[in-house]
C-alpha cells in the first residue's frame, strides 16, 4: 500500500496518543480523581488506527466498553474524553455517560457500549442507512473475542451478508473476555473462519502490526464500497492493563504471554518501521512523543477544571 | 451466630445447598475461575467444574441452560453478571421460563434461581447500576427477592433454591459489604414474608433492598424528632406480603414506600395502589414514594447522587405526611 507520508506520521502520533491517554487516564483512576469503570485499550492501539484510518469522518463507527482507542482513532479530542471520565460538563457526554458510554456522534461514533455485542446489529443499522440514502458510507464495528458468543453478534453478520450491507466487522481477539482465555470460552481458534458460516470474506491479521490492519480494512471497505457486501477482520492482539481498572492483569495471564506480547508492541514496532524506511527520523519521532505528551496534560488540567453538571442537568435529554 | 458480610452469606448459602443436593450446579461468566464480586468463590475448588460452569459470554444460553436442565430435573443457580444484562436475553425469561408450566398444562417443574447483582451508587452509569425489579414483577410465573440484610440473604436464597419456581434473586451491589449475624447452619427465610426492620407507630416506611438501610438511617433521624417510623422490608416483592404492610398501615395511619427503581410504575405504585384499596378509612395522609425519578442512571457523580434516594430525601418525605406527637 502507498500510504503519503504525512498520514503515517498521523498514524503514528495518533497511536502515541491513545497509549499516553491511557497512561494519563490510569494515573487518575490510582489516584481517585476519576470513579466508576475504566476499561483501558493500551496495547491495542495497531487496530483502531489502522482501520479508523481505513474511513472518513461521514463513515461510522460502533465502539465496545474498551472505546477510548476508538474515539482517539476517530477524531476524538482528549480534552473532552478526559473530562467525560471526571464525569463533567464538557464531556462528550456532558457527563452522563462516563468512559463505557464515551461516543461522539459528530465524529460518527455510534457508542462505546456497556452491553457486549450490542454494537454490531447498531453498525449494520447505520449501513442499511448508507444504503438506503444511496450514499457511499461504511459502518466499521469493533469488537472482542468474548462478544463472538452472544448471538447479536452472529445476527448481525447474517443480516449484513444477505443484505450485502457496507459493514466491516472488526474482531479484536485480544485472547480473553474478561478474564477467561479464549480456549475456554469458544473452541474456535481464528475468530475470521466463523465468516464461512455468512459466505463472506474472513480474514486474520497481525493486529500488533498498524500497516497489516490498515491493509486488510481498507480492503474491505473498498469492496463494501463498491456494493459486495461485509467482511470479517479479526485482529490479533494484546491489552497491557487488567480487563478493567489498572492493574496490569498478572494474576491471571501466564508472564510469559504478556511479556511475548509486549515484545511485539506496536508503536514501538511502527515507529521502527517509519524510521527505517526514513519517514521519520529518531528525533522527529521523539518530538511527537513530547508534542502528544504535552497535549495529554494540557487535556487533564482543562478536564479537571471542567465544572461538573447540577442536578438540573438530571432530566435533560431523556427525550427529543 | 457470628456476624459475616452479605457476599459470605450468600456464598455459604450455595455451598450449603450444593453440598445438600447433588442436582443443584451454578453457571455463569466467570463464577468459576474469577467470581464477579468474589460471590462465588470457592465453589469451584469444592464442587469442580461439572457444577461451577464458566459460560461463554451468552446471556440467552445461560438463561436458555437453566430452563432446559431444570424442566430435565436439575436444580439450576445461574448468574447474570449484572441484572442490566438480563434484557439481552429475555425471551428465555419472559416466554419461557415464565409461562412453560402453565403453558404445559402444569406438567413442568422450574426450580431455577438467577443471581444477579442490581442498583447503582458506584458510577457503573446506565447499563450496569439498574433497578428493574419491577418488570420481572410484571411476569406471572416468576418470582422475585430483594435481600437486606447477610441474614435474610442466607435464608432466602436457600428458600429460593428450594423452591420449585424460577426465582429472581436480586443483589444490591451496596448490599455486599453489609456486615450482620448469620447463623452457621442452614435455615430458611421462607419466600413472600415480610419483616418489620423496626417497629414505631407514627408512620410506616415500605423498604425494599439497600433502600433497607437507608430507612433506617432516616429511622433514627426521625425518632429524633419526636416521630417513630416503623420500617417493613417486604423482602420478597413476588408474591409481596401485603398484610404485613396493611397491618402496620392500619396501626400508623401514613404510609412512605422506597425503592431505587424509577418511581413511575414501580414497585412502590403497586404497594400504594393496594394500601388506597384495601385501607383507605385508615389513612391519615395520601401514600408517598421516595424513588429514582424518570431517567437513565447518570455516570457523573454528583448527577447520580441526585438522583438515587437516600435517608434525608426519606426523612423529608415522611416530614411532609407525620407530624411529632406533641
Ligand atoms: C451482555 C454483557 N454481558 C457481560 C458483560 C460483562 N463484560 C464486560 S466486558 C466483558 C468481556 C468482553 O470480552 P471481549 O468481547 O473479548 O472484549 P475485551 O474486554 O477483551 O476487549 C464482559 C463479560 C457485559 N458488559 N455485557
Ligand atoms: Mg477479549
Amino acid at each position: 500500500m502507498d500510504i503519503p507520508r504525512e498520514k503515517l506520521i498521523e498514524m503514528y502520533e495518533r497511536m502515541v496518543t491513545i497509549r499516553q491517554f491511557e497512561e494519563g487516564a490510569a494515573g487518575l483512576m490510582r489516584d481517585g480523581r476519576i470513579k466508576g469503570m475504566v476499561h483501558l485499550y493500551a496495547g491495542e492501539e495497531a487496530v483502531a488506527v489502522g482501520a479508523c484510518f481505513a474511513v472518513g469522518k461521514e463513515d461510522y463507527i460502533a465502539s465496545t466498553h474498551r472505546g477510548h482507542g476508538h474515539l482517539i482513532a476517530k477524531g476524538g479530542d482528549p480534552k473532552n474524553m478526559y473530562a467525560e471520565l471526571f464525569g463533567g460538563q464538557d464531556g462528550y457526554c456532558h457527563g452522563k455517560g462516563g468512559s463505557v458510554h464515551i461516543a461522539d456522534l459528530d465524529l460518527g461514533i455510534l457508542g462505546a457500549n456497556g452491553i457486549v455485542g450490542a454494537g454490531p446489529p447498531i453498525a449494520v443499522g447505520a449501513a442499511f442507512a448508507a444504503q438506503y440514502k444511496g450514499e457511499r458510507g461504511v459502518s466499521l464495528c469493533f469488537f472482542g473475542d468474548g462478544a463472538t458468543n452472544q448471538g447479536t453478534v452472529h445476527e448481525a453478520l447474517n443480516l449484513a451478508a444477505i443484505l450485502k450491507l457496507p459493514v466491516v466487522f472488526i474482531c479484536e481477539n485480544n485472547l480473553y473476555g474478561e478474564w477467561t482465555r479464549q480456549d475456554r470460552h469458544q473452541t474456535v481458534k481464528d475468530i475470521a473462519e466463523r465468516a464461512k458460516a455468512y459466505a463472506i470474506p474472513g480474514i486474520t491479521v497481525d493486529g500488533m502490526d498498524v500497516m497489516a490492519v490498515h491493509e486488510a480494512v481498507s480492503e474491505a471497505v473498498e469492496r463494501a464500497r463498491r456494493g459486495d457486501g461485509p467482511s470479517l477482520v479479526e485482529c490479533k492482539t494484546y491489552r497491557y492493563f487488567d480487563h478493567q481498572g489498572v492493574g496490569d492483569g498478572a494474576a491471571d495471564r501466564a508472564a510469559e504471554e504478556m511479556e511475548e506480547w509486549r515484545a511485539r508492541d506496536a508503536i514501538v514496532r511502527f515507529r521502527r518501521h517509519l524510521v527505517q524506511t526514513e519517514a521519520l527520523t529518531e528525533a522527529e519521532a521523539e518530538d511527537i512523543d513530547r508534542r502528544v505528551a504535552a497535549r495529554i496534560e494540557e487535556a487533564i488540567a482543562f478536564a479537571a477544571a471542567s465544572p461538573l453538571p447540577t442536578e438540573e442537568d438530571l432530566l435533560t435529554d431523556v427525550y427529543a | 451466630m457470628r456476624p459475616i458480610i452479605y457476599l459470605m452469606a450468600i456464598n455459604e448459602a450455595l455451598q450449603q445447598e450444593m453440598e445438600r443436593d447433588s442436582t443443584i450446579f451454578v453457571a455463569g461468566e466467570d463464577v468459576g475461575q474469577h467470581p464477579p464480586f468474589g460471590v462465588t468463590m470457592g465453589l469451584l475448588p469444592r464442587f469442580g467444574p461439572q457444577r461451577v460452569v464458566d459460560t461463554p459470554i451468552s446471556e440467552s444460553a445461560i438463561l436458555g441452560l437453566a430452563v432446559g436442565a431444570a424442566a430435565a430435573g436439575l436444580r439450576p443457580v445461574v448468574e447474570i453478571m449484572f441484572m442490566d444484562f438480563l434484557f439481552v436475553a429475555f425471551d428465555q425469561v419472559i416466554n419461557q421460563m415464565a409461562k412453560m408450566r402453565y403453558m404445559f398444562g402444569g406438567k413442568a417443574k422450574l426450580p431455577i434461581v438467577v443471581r444477579s447483582p442490581c442498583g447503582g451508587g458506584y458510577s457503573l452509569a446506565a447499563q450496569h447500576s439498574q433497578s428493574l425489579e419491577a418488570m420481572l414483577c410484571h411476569i406471572p410465573g416468576l418470582k422475585v427477592v430483594m435481600p437486606a440484610t447477610p441474614y435474610d440473604a442466607k435464608g432466602l436464597l436457600t428458600a429460593a433454591i428450594r423452591d420449585d419456581n424460577p426465582v429472581f434473586f436480586l443483589e444490591h451491589k451496596k448490599c455486599y459489604t453489609v456486615a450482620g449475624d448469620v447463623p452457621q447452619e442452614q435455615y430458611e427465610v421462607p419466600l413472600g414474608v415480610a419483616e418489620v426492620k423496626r417497629p414505631g407507630s407514627d408512620v410506616t416506611i415500605v423498604a425494599t433492598s439497600y433502600m433497607v438501610h437507608e430507612a433506617l438511617q432516616a429511622a433514627d433521624e426521625l425518632a429524633k424528632r419526636g416521630i417513630e417510623a416503623e420500617v417493613i422490608d417486604p423482602r420478597t416483592l413476588l408474591p409481596l406480603d401485603m398484610e404485613a404492610i396493611l397491618t402496620s398501615v392500619r396501626k400508623t395511619h401514613r404510609v412512605v414506600i422506597v425503592h431505587e427503581a424509577v418511581e413511575f410504575c414501580g414497585v412502590g405504585a403497586e404497594i400504594a395502589a393496594q394500601v388506597a384499596e384495601a385501607a383507605f378509612d385508615a389513612l391519615e395522609a395520601p401514600p408517598l414514594r421516595v424513588a429514582a425519578p424518570f431517567c437513565p442512571v447518570p455516570f457523573s457523580p454528583p448527577l447520580e447522587e441526585a438522583y438515587l434516594p437516600n435517608a434525608q430525601k426519606i426523612t423529608d418525605t415522611v416530614l411532609s405526611v407525620a407530624q411529632a406527637k406533641t
